[in-house]
């Protein structure tokens, strides 16, 4: 910073702040991908013949995600039936 | 038994072999046997820091192989008498490091050496998970800049489950963190995420800070380990990191700046 500098308006480079924000919550998104059950995968299957048994569906239409709050986790299935 | 302690980080380029080269010069120093192993197959660089690059004639992947014994692939330090090197091998495919043969020479080594010390390579590939996969400790090298933190937790989450200690159901690998090219100056004007900042984002304990240092480069250059410029803010750094490693308490330096006064403000620059 030179004499005339220091006087000059300061455009605002504290992204610091920024950065910290962004990576804990990406990081927070990440962790909660890498402790998801490995049981996931087989329950997936399990419930797509389940399932299977009165509607046809294809594999990519059920959705199985664990949430984790501070309490509890919750067990997120989503379905997508094909139109009639 | 020895203890095995990787060094490792995910991202490329934080000062993963710098910081291997220091803390197993370190450790040497203070009389204990040590080895410091490049895992770095095809792009090996741990010779040239610790300036032995013409003293390779075997390599890693040739004891793994047979070809070669551990003494004749193991390069003795010129500088510290307690510090051998084991280097990698610069024409092989990465997956000639077999589990099996990367764990007899571990053992081989094990009954020799008080520490063995292990230079990932970047990545999560499979180099990177041989170098971490029979730790009992690890220092995960960390640049405060967002995409060093997001590898270093990624890399945290492979210790925690690729681990032989994970996979047996041991006690965890003991996780270290120490976060380098840290310049104080910008932390202060709020354009670098802090050392805080980090430790609360990974939550794993500090075990040092080095300073952005010009000193690191010349080091380098020359063929020479950081913590061997003992006059040095980033070799002091290194020596207090070593210390702290093995158990001993030192207070955390080079952390903040230097207070300038108001004329070298003026006139030095900022």
């Amino acid at each position: 910073m030179s004499f005339f500098d220091y006087f000059k308006s300061k455009k605002d480079n504290r992204t610091a702040s920024v950065a910290k924000e962004r990576l804990q919550i990406i990081v927070a998104h990440e962790r909660g991908q890498r402790e998801q059950p490995d049981y996931l995968p087989a329950l997936q299957k399990e419930l797509l013949e389940v399932i299977r048994k009165y509607v046809q569906i294809s594999d990519d239409m059920v959705q199985v995600e664990v949430d984790r709050n501070d309490s509890c986790s919750v067990l997120e299935l989503n379905v997508t039936l094909p139109e009639k | 038994m020895a203890r095995i302690i990787v060094v490792t980080s995910g991202k490329g380029g934080v000062g993963k072999t710098t910081t291997s080269a220091s803390i197993s010069t370190g450790l040497a120093k203070r009389g204990h046997k040590t080895v410091v192993i490049d895992f770095d197959v095809g792009l090996r660089n741990l010779d040239l820091i610790m300036n032995c690059e013409r003293r390779v004639v075997y390599d890693f992947v040739n004891v793994i192989q047979g070809e070669a014994t551990l003494n004749q692939a193991l390069i003795r330090d010129k500088r510290v008498d307690t510090l051998y090197i084991l280097p990698a091998s610069q024409t092989r495919e990465k997956e000639a490091l077999t589990k099996e043969g990367v764990e007899k020479v571990i053992n081989e080594l094990s009954e020799r050496f008080d520490y063995i010390v292990c230079d990932s390579p970047a990545g999560i590939e499979h180099g990177a998970l041989m170098a971490l996969y029979y730790a009992d400790e690890a220092v995960v090298v960390t640049n405060p800049e967002v995409s060093s933190v997001r590898d270093s937790d990624r890399i945290l989450g492979i210790l925690q489950s690729k681990s032989r200690r994970a996979e047996m159901g041991q006690d965890p690998v003991k996780e270290h963190l120490l976060l380098t090219r840290y310049n104080p100056d910008r932390v202060n004007r709020g354009e670098m995420l802090s050392v805080a900042d980090v430790e609360e984002i990974l939550a794993i304990p500090l075990l040092g800070v080095i300073p952005e240092s010009q000193i690191v480069l010349n080091a380098s250059n020359q063929g020479l380990p950081v913590i061997l410029e003992e006059d040095s803010d980033a070799g002091q750094a290194y020596e207090d990191a070593v210390a702290r490693l093995l158990g001993e308490e030192r207070e955390h330096r080079f952390m903040s700046s230097q207070k300038k006064g108001f004329f070298s403000r003026m006139f030095k620059g900022g």
